[in-house]
């Protein structure tokens, strides 16, 4: 599978799109704004851009702390983004959510999710109603390393199994649950070889090449569209920072480690791919650096400007 | 002229049947719901319907993909069922018994009462998924429930009401726990045939009374209603309300109740720290303490496991004489 030049150059944007966000956000906390960073994502970039590089508007997508990225990738509008992460009535959840808890159910995005593997049961039923409806929709859930180690995780594969359901198993192995390193956590070398037990087919990928992520993906997602089941796929990937906004990595894990994984960047890496292969200019990838500043620019300013919600927004809707 | 007559059962698979027929998004789901049918190349097409026969019969009418057997997962198949009514259906999903919540808790708790305030703003998620459950002596757990916002609480006492508040039940667009007790299983009572609504958050004076008001849900109210035929005997006039409702809670009709009678007994199968019981004692003491003549009473189970000992099992819960016991102790 190939991505078109317009693909390619969506791709690249979005990728530089998500980290620049991050990094502006960080910014203005260090300017003393009132905003969060939330969880970090920077590093990861490619496995979300690689993934909703093959969904629908109407295929649904579940995702857990790292939520950011997943949400712009899979089409929320960067102003509700920002806006929720600012805490702002204009946020996708009203200010109620922020990072792990914004959606919009017409993008397709279901949300975060605060509790680690929690998301995994719910990404069976978008999946069952999907199947019973019979439009083809996916369901896409993605977790982490630490959450191959949930019941909910073992209980979700296999019923997906027995159903039959058009789900993605997304599993975005980052080497650490908070600062638990997977190789003390997980019993397997690779997380999709936990695949075997539940008879569906598991792949691991490199999740610092975007179009490594977007073949093995697209590969589930077609089995998923096409009635043949559920896959699992593990994504290898790195998180630049801590766990949180402010945790100290060098506590868990060396500068040495991080710096190898920093010259994997899947920017960087995409960068050289397309200008050595002449895919695209140099020129395509300055017009996309200088949108991504134009837009966060304005989202930021946006998010600033908008009122925080009423404690009756706050606090209503115990009901529908 | 008297209505038709069904048991508890037959009233509640008369209701899911009713509702299936005329929403094709009601979905059923749970442990043995098809009792193993639904395997029509192997010639298996119905089967039990369940261990109390409450989903009996469906599957033959409505197939294997909406009446499905689940594998024992609760955590994957409550989870699913949030999933599927956030993507459009009504699935009435069975977690067998209320104690059962200790491995599926967070399904409910952070997922499906919280979906709709969190998931978009312009066009919320809805979750308008049933988890029912059956209470007996080992687990009634009603608290762990009401404790959380967004879920609605129902608890039927009759054929009639199970009738009528499973169908608002499913047609409600909030997630709904329906509190079914193993002791109605077989209560027999009129039940009309066609399909009727018991609104959700109205509780129903089942007997009025000028001396005191005796609440009660599920079995409790069945409790009440005895302890009120013996206090009758004593020439006193008790007034019996049926909660229907724990979630939310109707506090108008019990306030309205207590402010005539000026006493109160609450009457609750649940261990008693936290309970509905005590939750309505400090709602009654908060708004309405000035009417009071005497001392809130609560009847509640007590404070400890439940025993295995089928004798002392019958100690453990309220009964006709410790309800009226309590009622007495603050009439004197």
């Amino acid at each position: 599978m190939t991505l078109k030049r317009e693909q390619l150059i969506w791709a690249y944007e979005m990728m530089v799109l998500i980290r620049r966000l991050e990094e502006s956000l960080m910014d203005a906390v260090a300017q003393g704004k009132p905003t969060y960073v939330g969880h970090p994502y920077s590093g990861q970039e490619a496995v979300a851009v690689g993934v909703c590089a093959n969904l629908n508007s109407n295929d649904y997508l579940f995702s857990s702390h790292r939520a950011k990225g997943w949400a712009l990738a899979k089409g929320l509008d960067l102003n509700k983004v920002v806006a929720e992460m600012w805490g702002k009535v204009t946020g996708a959840s009203m200010g109620r959510g922020g990072e792990m808890q914004m959606a919009d159910a017409t993008a397709g995005y279901m949300g975060g999710n605060v509790v680690v593997a929690s998301n995994l049961p719910l990404a069976c039923g978008t999946a069952l109603a999907a199947k019973l409806r019979g439009k083809g929709q996916v369901t896409v859930c993605q977790f982490g390393d630490g959450a191959s180690n949930q019941g909910a995780f073992h209980e979700s594969l296999n019923l997906s199994a027995i159903w039959k359901l058009p789900v993605v198993w997304l599993c975005e192995n980052n080497r650490y649950a908070e600062s638990t390193p997977v190789e003390y956590a997980v019993s397997v070398p690779n997380i999709a070889e936990r695949a075997k037990a539940y008879n569906i087919p598991g792949v691991t990928v490199d999740g610092q090449d975007v179009l490594a992520v977007y073949d093995a993906a697209g590969q589930a997602v077609k089995r998923a569209r096409t009635g043949e089941g559920p896959t699992l796929v593990e994504a290898k990937t790195y998180r630049y920072y801590g766990h949180f906004f402010g945790d100290k990595t060098t506590r868990y894990r060396t500068q040495e480690e991080e710096a190898a994984f920093r010259a994997k960047d899947c920017i960087l890496q995409f960068k050289k791919k397309v200008l050595e292969q002449e895919l695209l200019t140099p020129k395509d990838l300055e017009s996309a650096d200088q949108r991504v500043e134009v837009k966060i620019a304005g989202a930021m300013k946006f998010a600033e400007e908008s009122r925080y919600p009423t404690v009756e927004e706050l606090l209503g809707d115990v009901y529908v | 002229m008297p209505g038709r007559e069904l048991a508890y059962w037959q009233a509640h698979v008369e209701a899911l049947h009713q509702e299936m027929q005329r929403d094709p998004t009601v979905i059923v789901m749970g442990e043995d719901v098809a009792g193993g049918a639904g395997r029509t190349d192997k010639g298996i097409i119905d089967a039990w319907g369940g261990p109390f026969g409450t989903t009996r019969g469906l599957i033959k009418e409505f197939g294997a993909d909406r009446v499905r057997d689940t594998p024992i997962s609760e955590t994957a198949f409550i989870g699913a069922a949030v999933g599927a009514a956030m993507a459009g259906y009504r699935p009435w999903v069975e977690l067998m018994y209320a104690h059962f919540i200790g491995v599926c808790l967070d399904q409910l708790l952070n997922n499906a009462a919280r979906a709709h305030r969190i998931l978009g703003s312009e066009h919320k998620v809805k979750v308008p998924i049933v988890v029912k459950t059956w209470l007996h002596v080992e687990g009634i757990l009603y608290a762990i429930f009401t404790h959380i916002p967004g879920l609605k609480v129902v608890a039927p006492s009759s054929p009639y009401t199970v009738k009528g508040l499973l169908i608002s039940s499913i047609r409600d667009d909030n997630p709904v726990i329906f509190c079914d007790n193993l002791a109605l299983l077989r209560m027999k009572g009129e039940v009309p045939e066609e399909p009727y609504t018991i609104p959700i958050g109205k509780a129903d004076v089942k007997k009025e009374g000028k001396d005191i008001t005796l609440v009660g849900m599920s079995n409790m109210t069945n409790v009440c209603m005895q302890a009120a035929e013996k206090l009758e005997k004593d020439g006193i006039n008790a007034e019996v309300i049926d909660l229907l409702s724990l979630s939310p809670l109707d506090e108008d009709t019990i306030l309205a109740s207590v402010r005539r009678t000026k006493h109160l007994v609450v009457v609750d199968e649940d261990y008693p720290r936290c309970s509905v019981a005590k939750d309505i004692a400090a709602v009654v003491a908060d708004k309405a303490f000035d009417y009071l003549d005497a001392p809130i009473k609560t009847v509640n189970s007590p404070h400890a496991v439940p025993p295995y000992n089928r004798f002392l099992e019958h100690l453990y819960p309220p009964n006709p004489e410790k309800v009226a016991e309590a009622a007495r102790s603050i009439l004197r």
